[in-house]
């Protein structure tokens, strides 16, 4: 990465801290008072809210193959995806997304 | 009286948080190796794992700044990768209010998923457990992952620099989040807001990088918010 160093260094101790302070908010100052329900529910979908958004460039346009469509990167990620659904872990899925992706990049040059 | 209820709290949670090595080991493997390949030195990559504990945000942040984001955007979007570290807080908080504030310091540097979700099950199970039963359970649940994590970390960004470009472990980082995705799409509002996220962020891919993926899961936690209530209404 062409990022300075100063910069990397500031990026760590701020995600640090700040992600110090997501993780202490409520258990430091809340005590034992609830949310209020619209802020939990809005907050049950964060990790799924994030996460598509994160992967789907880097299915579609990955940068390995200069943002060009990649069928062995896409399988896997399908069968990455296909796996969590249904075995409900995560460890397989990673394990079969990852074997995928090899078995493909093989089959498909 | 069946062992699990002689064992301490503390070997209880230990026990609990045994399995999850399996998946804190190659996660962090693969952080050491995607920091190094992404140009950090050890000290960066060792720095961030041992001061954020968050792969997710971890591999968030390393990917926007190879895609040279702009700071604010970098943290602006691993930070809210972590939104649901507060929720996790927020839902803690009526079991372990009551401990000492030190140690609901240490409770919150360590609030990883796998430690929520072995001590959430754990409180839910047991209402009148005294909280310094829970405090130990939960750094039982800790003790085999947060050290692992680290030592992980270390090994994947030492050997990581001799591992070759033909493993495309570009691609480790997708199927990663894709795999925790998975196991989250438990419901109706789930996919719908994973849909959306997806759609949105590509249907922003002319805003600067970071920006339209916060956009677009802004709108996607409202659109899963907006289903959940809608679900409700038709029962």
């Amino acid at each position: 990465m062409s990022v300075p160093d100063p910069v990397i260094w500031l990026v760590i101790v701020v995600l640090g801290l700040g992600t110090f302070a997501l993780r202490f908010c409520f258990l430091g100052l809340l005590a034992d008072r609830p949310l209020p329900a619209g802020a939990r529910r809005l907050l049950r979908y964060t990790a799924v809210g994030v996460f598509p958004g994160l992967v789907a460039p880097a299915v579609l346009s990955p940068a390995a193959t200069g943002g060009a469509f990649d069928p062995a990167r896409a399988i896997a990620a399908l069968v990455a995806l296909a796996l969590g659904i249904v075995t409900r872990q995560v460890l397989p899925a990673i394990l079969g997304g990852g074997g995928a992706l090899y078995l493909m990049l093989w089959l498909l040059g | 009286m069946p062992a699990s209820t002689r064992k301490s709290p503390f070997a209880a949670g230990f026990l609990q948080g045994l399995p999850f090595v399996a998946v804190i080991v190659p996660f962090g493997m693969l952080f050491g190796v995607v920091g190094t390949e992404a140009g950090m030195d050890l000290a960066q990559v060792m720095a961030m794992t041992v001061l954020v504990i968050a792969g997710a945000s971890q591999f968030t942040a390393v990917q926007l700044m190879t895609d040279n984001a702009p700071v604010l955007l970098v943290l602006a979007a691993s930070l809210t990768v972590n939104l649901r570290m507060a929720m996790y807080s927020a839902s803690l908080a009526p079991y372990l209010g009551a401990a000492p504030v030190w140690k609901r310091a240490l409770v919150a540097y360590m609030l990883v998923d796998q430690c929520y979700a072995a001590s959430i099950l754990r409180y839910e199970s047991r209402p009148g457990e005294p909280v310094a039963a829970r405090v130990a359970f939960y750094f039982g649940v800790a003790s085999p992952v947060v050290p692992l994590w680290y030592l992980s970390t270390w090994f994947g960004a030492v050997l990581g620099t001799a591992i070759p470009e033909g493993l495309a472990l570009d691609f480790a980082v997708p199927i990663t989040f894709l795999a925790l995705l998975g196991p989250a799409l438990r419901t109706l509002p789930h996919v719908v807001a994973a849909l959306v996220s997806a759609v949105m962020t590509l249907a922003f891919a002319w805003m600067p990088t970071g920006l339209g993926l916060m956009v677009a899961a802004v709108l996607a936690m409202g659109a899963g918010a907006a289903t959940e209530l809608w679900q409700d209404r038709q029962r």
